[in-house]
């Protein structure tokens, strides 16, 4: 398409010279994006080829980078040193109660915002996008010891709960898109005599399973991620998530690198299949959370 | 406007506020209330074992007077930030600026470089580790190849900072792909009539391309800002704020304060300080930005 366009500028030197200096570009553009891909690339490789390695293959300098032997025992061993199993459990009971909580309080309060017209909604929808802004740490103590009051740390319940009171990032990325969705649908089922919340379940959200797929995906993400508040709420070993469990894992077998890098691996791993399955999701996702700009 | 019977606006607002109540309950109970708690406690003496005691601002006054970890925090943090975001900006707009010229393998260079991004916090900590291990890390390693001589990376109190902005550019995917979408949204047609008026690459690039994204250069300015601001992980997993305080980031001498030496106290006078640092660098990038951000369709 490209080489047409530049055909009808006319004489042959001219076509000539703009196709010689476009071979140098691009040749610039596809070294600069190789020599980028094998930087973003090399850390995967190095963290895989460690998790396969003898311990004392890994300290053989300089550096080898095929594992001989390819030792698989290394992920058993890390998985049964510390209880991942368990981990994970303990992970995906709070990615639940975090997902539903999510896509229900976070669908229900974009639907009004984008579709109903009520008194002060737009003020209402402002005050919670600034929160988007307030960095967490300044909330962290006095919800801390609202949490230690209720006898609640311990327990998934500070973890999970703030999810069902509308996450005002997961409005903001549904408004968006519901604003997109004709109001005519919405009309039609009016003019029939339903309510709001029939038009919420029936009419709205079966058109926007793209953007719920990308809600929970991110708040998959957000807890798998999450560091501090499982730190701060979940002290006995046995609720520790996954995140907590690598950290823990991290200061407990410092110089096993082997360990260190098949549970690293294990870790990761979940994320990694996500987002090869979901990969459309994730990329329109955060190009969408950009949109705001 | 639409007309609207009177009995449907009725309904709109009774089931508008039912269906927002939840995000309104939690803007005041996770939001509202926390932070003017935060306040409150930012005034007192506790150790939430005993009974709080209102000090007035003895924490303030130490934190600035007498506390040089707090300084050294902020310094590490603020530092970081100026490292760390230029850097993740500039690295994410130039490669999806080269992705952007019709290469071929988009999709696959782009899987590629967003990957990283993908990785939990906590494994990229314990990754990074081992790629910045002195002796046997992939770094030295490859250093060494091309004849550069070992770094102690994270384990010196001059690099440690450097070391973790260099980290931050190994995961710019997510700030990457916005830029991808925002560059993917200028019309083609501009860059045809340059192109036809004679511009060169360099010409499109500043006049057409440049103020088409500042918005969204903009966006990723405050994001990148906020976000250095919270640095934790990377402290707790990798340095414990070290060496001799050089990664004592801002969030993580809070968490230390609050959960290691209870001082709740102390911690939420650092929480605010850190709110108002934040507070103080959006509304300066929020109000410069009318001279340097193009919206389009905007009337001056």
């Amino acid at each position: 398409m490209a080489v047409d366009k530049e055909m009808i500028y006319g004489s042959e030197g001219i076509l000539h010279r703009v196709s010689a200096r476009r071979v140098i570009w691009r040749t610039f553009i596809y070294t600069v994006l190789i020599l980028g891909s094998a930087v973003a690339l090399f850390p995967f490789v190095w963290l895989v080829r460690s998790s396969f390695m003898e311990m004392r293959q890994i300290f053989i300098l300089p550096p080898e980078w095929i594992p001989k032997p390819f030792v698989w025992r290394n992920y058993v061993e890390a998985m049964t040193v510390v209880p991942f199993g368990l981990y994970f459990q303990n992970t995906i009971k709070i990615v639940i109660g975090v997902m539903c909580g999510t896509l229900l309080s976070s669908s229900l309060a974009a639907f009004s915002f984008s579709r109903l017209r009520w008194r002060g909604r737009d003020g209402i929808f402002g005050a919670l996008l600034t929160t988007m802004m307030l960095p967490y740490a300044v909330t962290l103590v006095p919800t801390f010891i609202l949490w230690s009051r209720l006898n609640l740390v311990n327990t998934f319940v500070p973890l999970t709960l703030p999810a069902w009171f509308g996450p005002p990032f997961y409005i903001f990325l549904l408004r968006q898109f519901f604003m997109s969705i004709p109001y005519e649908l919405d009309e039609a089922a009016y003019v029939d005599g339903a309510s709001p919340l029939y038009v919420y379940w029936r009419v709205i959200l079966p058109l926007a399973k793209p953007p719920l797929i990308v809600v929970g995906i991110f708040s998959f993400l957000g807890v798998w991620n999450d560091l501090l508040g499982p730190v701060i709420y979940l002290t006995n070993p046995n609720k520790f998530t996954v995140a907590v469990g690598l950290a823990q894992f991290r200061s407990m077998y410092s110089a096993q690198w082997h360990l260190l890098m098949a549970a690293s691996t294990v870790v990761l791993l979940p994320v990694i299949i996500l987002f090869f399955i979901a990969q459309k999701y994730f990329i329109e996702g955060i190009a969408l959370t950009g949109m705001k700009a | 406007m639409r007309k609207r019977s009177r009995t449907l606006q009725s309904v709109e607002n009774r089931w508008g506020v039912l269906m927002a109540l939840p995000a309104m309950l939690g803007f005041l109970l996770w939001n509202l209330l926390p932070m003017i708690a935060s306040l409150v406690i930012s005034f007192t003496e506790w150790t939430v074992v005993t009974r709080p005691k209102f000090v007035g601002t003895a924490n303030f006054s130490r934190m600035f007077t007498q506390d040089p970890l707090f300084w050294k925090s902020l310094y590490v943090t603020a530092y970081y930030t100026f490292l760390s975001v230029p850097l993740v900006i500039v690295s994410a707009f130039l490669v999806a600026t080269l992705l952007n010229q019709q290469v071929k393998g988009l999709a696959v260079f782009r899987t590629v470089f967003y990957l990283p991004s993908v990785v939990p916090a906590v494994a990229n900590a314990v990754l990074w580790l081992w790629l910045f291990n002195p002796d046997f890390g992939l770094l030295n390693t490859m250093l060494g190849k091309i004849g550069i001589g070992k770094l102690l990376w994270i384990y010196d109190e001059a690099s440690v900072l450097p070391s973790l902005a260099l980290m931050s550019v190994w995961g710019m995917g997510n700030t990457m792909i916005i830029f991808l979408a925002g560059l993917q949204g200028v019309p083609r047609q501009l860059y045809e009539a340059a192109e036809i008026d004679g511009a060169n690459f360099f010409q499109r690039w500043l006049h057409i391309t440049l103020p088409m994204v500042s918005s969204v250069i903009f966006f990723n300015l405050v994001m990148g800002l906020i976000g250095t601001f919270q640095v934790f992980s990377q402290a707790y997993v990798m340095t414990d704020g070290g060496p001799n305080n050089g990664s004592l980031f801002m969030v993580y001498y809070l968490f230390r304060n609050a959960f290691q030496y209870g001082r709740m106290g102390y911690a939420c006078a650092i929480a605010w300080t850190l709110f108002v640092i934040v507070l103080v660098f959006t509304i300066i990038v929020f109000k410069t930005s009318p001279a340097w951000v193009y919206y389009e369709g905007e009337r001056r």
